[in-house]
């Protein structure tokens, strides 16, 4: 779906469907009736059709690739043009089978409209679900549906009716507007350019009249301004900020906002180049350059827009994700988010639910699974500048990035505003603010998360930084991994799962003290980097990490618990470092080695990292 | 009504920006015919005036002379970093390819000639999906193996405008800014723009290029289209593809699929 003028008469179209259910047939026949193949096609379709010991197959007018032609399935997305009398269309032909679901969704995401194909005999099977669900994600509403191969079932009415209300049905459910249900026959024409004397009973629109009944999308020019900026240009004294409007209109004299940052200025002028006049106003659809009547801070990824019906700014998302590669999607993992420019870090705090494509019904889960459709919470350190894709769909959604590669797509059906703007939540307010908190303590409350082998020195060192820091007048406590077995935690046993639920009690625990305005100083072992992943999902921005190193050879040699020796003798099954792994920190914001710096040297580093991250310079520097 | 071709040069700018914001080492193939005049065009648009990359043509030695005046006019009024890179003899190419289908790999050939002298990380090529079926099922921002190779069955996903941006080490990206044009889209374009254009496009004795190749295996088509509008009239009614006066693409079936997977623009 991209941004058109209603005046463009093209409609794109996109063709879905389960695997063999006769797209690419579809097409052939539909480009061949209206007259839209180029001479000798047909011929040629017949060469390699003879060729191959077929008879004329019309998928190959579509399938351009050898491996599509000879093992006859369509591999990858493609592109064709075509006239019917009322207007020019181009046709996306999309793969059905479901290793391909990402050309699918490559495919369908450029569509005004979808013609979904179903086979009469075998109905509305698992892809044709799955293509349905993606096309509502996509955005894609409008639908219609061909149900084909009718001569194989004699053109049965009840037959067809069956069909058509299953999917009626499901497509309702899934909020799809469906206009249409055709019976068609795609190899033999019937019901495509004309109706078949076949199917006396239906006497609703052909493929053609259908396809001419849909509507342009248009552009979102009455919404919102959202103007995301792509590039910053100095070509002469001029400073240019670039990129495309998304929503709304934007005019010479407009204040402009920018999120997340807030920064303001004023518009000066509109840039172009070879236009004969200046230009005042511009909109939604239109790739523009704008000057400003002062130098603001202003980047790739920040969002401009009106005073009014600004986007929410948030740290904590909920979103609708469909995933489309082999390693899962898991809580605690962390992805590049990419909304329009802008690219944030996300961690997955949680899985809601995973939607099971076949009834809709959602069952939580820990990992989404490729071509799953899940409800997943994404937490991010910067702030998000983003709206609900219902409200305003091209700011509200986004893809997935892991690496070098976009593998999920989502939409924004929820977002958090976090305590300052707490209004739109059911959660209740609080009479006093964090800033407020912050300035009476003089510090900013917040998580110090020490991480380590035991016998590295965690608790020594958090012990006497608590102490320092409460001789300084700060609100300080450690909340000690071994302390909080014996109350809070005292029902877990030391299996995986119980490990891992003893720190994320660990880590909401310290969110409300951090809340509260206290600087914690959580000391865990916390050996695994995703249990760690979430413990700062939970914290957010607050959340800093310490690495206390030590090798282990060092630590063996304190063996302050005398732990690691009934390890080594067995009487400790799973010991960290001896019988069960530690993975080291790879982002630590402050790495302390014990084993090269004395314990005062230690404290000295630990006292001037928190300083820094939370002392009173923290405080101005997050007001500027 | 133009409403159409303000939609398609928004696009392909906003292509133009996504790539040279993303993408380090940046050149433009120009062929000089009427697609990558129109790119070319987009470029002054999109970086108000200038184009801020080289501006590269794989030269065969073979276009007609009528191209290399074009070239080096353009090139001088709008102040481009013209590269020309010499494409390396047909001798050299792999003789199991149609003859001329082997004519045209020349080019591939002198564009990994090019990608590994200047160590380019992305390559902008001119084609649209409506040429020809394999180009159909290109993406905008379309990776390449360290080879130059086109895994064409294993493409990435792109959606909403977001494209792969982030590559290994020693492979690039060929950027497609025209992908969503037509034939008629161009040259609709040209004539609202006034952008100049090889008068080997318009018909002389009966006969013009509708796609410019090396002369050695590209052939004029029957025509009386003299002008801009009676090449639209012309296109509005016509049945013949494009490229049929392009000789390598009819050599075999998979002839120009060849072409494309090693490489090809």
């Amino acid at each position: 779906m991209e941004i058109r003028n209603e005046l463009n008469g093209q409609l794109r179209i996109v063709i879905v469907g389960h695997v063999d259910h006769g797209k690419s047939t579809l097409i052939g026949r539909l480009l061949n009736d209206t007259g839209s193949l180029p001479d000798g096609k047909v011929e040629q379709v017949h060469e390699m059709s003879r060729k191959r010991g077929m008879p004329f197959e019309w998928a190959f007018v579509m399938d351009a690739l050898q491996a599509e032609r000879d093992q006859g399935i369509t591999i990858d997305t493609t592109q064709i043009h075509f006239k019917t009398e009322q207007r020019p269309y181009v046709i996306i032909d999309a793969p059905g089978h479901t290793e391909f679901l990402k050309n699918m969704v490559t495919g369908a995401s450029q569509a005004d409209a979808a013609l979904l194909v179903i086979d009469a005999a075998e109905g509305a099977l698992e892809q044709s679900r799955r293509h349905a669900f993606l096309l509502h994600l996509l955005g894609v509403r409008q639908v219609a549906v061909a149900v084909n191969k009718m001569d194989r079932v004699d053109f049965d009415q009840y037959r067809f009716e069956a069909v058509s209300h299953e999917i009626r049905a499901y497509l309702a459910e899934l909020g799809l507007h469906t206009s249409t249900v055709i019976p068609i026959a795609a190899r033999h024409g019937d019901n495509i350019v004309t109706r078949s004397d076949k199917a006396p009973w239906y006497d609703g629109p052909t493929v053609v009249e259908a396809l001419d009944a849909f509507r342009p999308q248009q552009a979102p020019t009455e919404l919102p301004l959202r103007f995301p900026l792509q590039d910053v240009y100095k070509p002469d004294d001029r400073r240019i900020l670039a990129g495309r409007i998304e929503s709304g209109r934007l005019r010479v004299g407009d204040t402009l906002r920018f999120s997340p940052t807030g920064a303001t200025a004023t518009v000066v002028s509109i840039e172009g180049w070879n236009h004969s006049q200046p230009i005042v106003a511009a909109q939604a659809g239109q790739s523009i350059g704008i000057t400003l009547d002062k130098r603001i801070f202003a980047e790739r990824g920040h969002v401009a827009h009106h005073e009014e019906g600004a986007p929410h700014v948030t740290h904590r998302l909920g979103v609708r994700a469909f995933w489309l590669t082999s390693e899962p999607l898991a809580v605690g993992k962390t992805y590049t988010l990419k909304i329009t420019t802008g690219e944030h870090r996300v961690t997955v705090e949680s899985i809601t639910a995973v939607i099971d494509i076949e009834d809709l019904s959602s069952t939580p889960a820990k990992a989404v699974h490729r071509n799953e459709v899940a409800e997943v919470v994404l937490r991010s350190r910067s702030p998000i500048a983003v709206d609900l894709a219902s409200t305003l769909s091209r700011t509200g959604r986004g893809v997935l990035i892991d690496g070098h590669d976009v593998v999920g797509g989502c939409i924004v059906v929820e977002v958090d505003e976090g305590p300052a703007a707490s209004a739109n939540t059911t959660e209740v307010s609080h009479a006093v603010t964090a800033d407020e908190r912050n300035a009476a303590n003089g510090h900013k409350g917040g998580v110090l998360w020490l991480t380590g082998l035991s016998g590295a020195g965690k608790s020594t060192l958090a012990m006497a930084l608590e102490r320092a820091l409460f001789d300084r007048g700060w609100q300080v406590f450690v909340l000690d991994g071994d302390n909080v077995r014996n109350g809070l935690n005292a029902g877990l046993g030391f299996s995986a799962e119980d490990r891992t639920e003893n720190i994320r009690r660990v880590a909401e625990t310290a969110k409300l003290f951090a809340d509260a305005g206290v600087l914690v100083i959580a000391s865990l072992i916390s050996p695994l980097q995703a249990d760690r992943a979430r413990a700062r999902a939970i914290g957010g921005e607050r959340f800093h990490e310490v690495y206390v190193a030590a090798d282990l050879a060092t630590c063996e040699s304190r063996d302050p618990k005398g732990l690691y020796r009934r390890a080594r003798a067995g009487e400790i099954p799973e010991f960290t470092g001896v019988s069960a792994p530690y993975e080291a920190p790879e982002s630590a914001e402050l790495t302390i080695d014990t084993g090269t710096v004395t314990p005062v040297e230690a404290l000295g580093e630990l006292l001037d990292y928190v300083d820094g991250a939370f002392g009173r310079n923290a405080l101005k520097r997050g007001r500027v | 009504m133009t409403a159409d071709l303000d939609y398609l040069e928004s696009q392909s700018i906003y292509i133009l920006r996504e790539a040279y914001n993303r993408i380090d080492k940046l050149a433009l193939l120009w062929s000089i015919g009427k697609d990558s005049n129109v790119l070319l065009w987009l470029c002054r648009k999109a970086f108000f005036g200038r184009v801020p990359f080289p501006v590269v043509q794989l030269d065969t030695a073979m276009e007609l002379q009528e191209v290399y005046d074009f070239r080096d006019r353009i090139a001088g009024e709008w102040d481009l970093d013209l590269r020309v890179e010499p494409c390396p003899p047909e001798a050299d190419m792999d003789q199991t390819l149609p003859p001329l289908t082997r004519a045209a790999a020349r080019k591939t050939e002198g564009l990994k000639n090019l990608l590994r002298a200047g160590k380019y990380q992305g390559i902008m090529v001119g084609i649209r999906r409506d040429e020809q079926a394999t180009r159909a099922k290109e993406r905008v921002f379309s990776p390449r193996s360290l080879e130059g190779d086109w895994d064409v069955k294993d493409q990435p996903a792109e959606f909403w405008d977001h494209y792969k941006t982030r590559f290994d080490e020693g492979t690039h990206v060929r950027i497609h800014p025209l992908l969503h044009w037509t034939e008629l889209d161009i040259w609709r374009y040209s004539k609202r723009e006034g952008i100049p254009i090889v008068p080997l496009y318009f018909a002389k004795d009966g006969k013009r290029y509708r796609s410019l190749g090396e002369k050695n295996i590209t052939f004029p088509v029957d025509s009386t289209a003299g002008t801009i509008d009676e090449i639209i009239a012309e296109l509005v009614v016509t049945r013949i593809p494009e490229r049929a006066g392009r000789a390598m693409d009819n050599e075999a079936e998979d002839s120009f699929e060849r072409l494309r997977s090693s490489g090809y623009m």
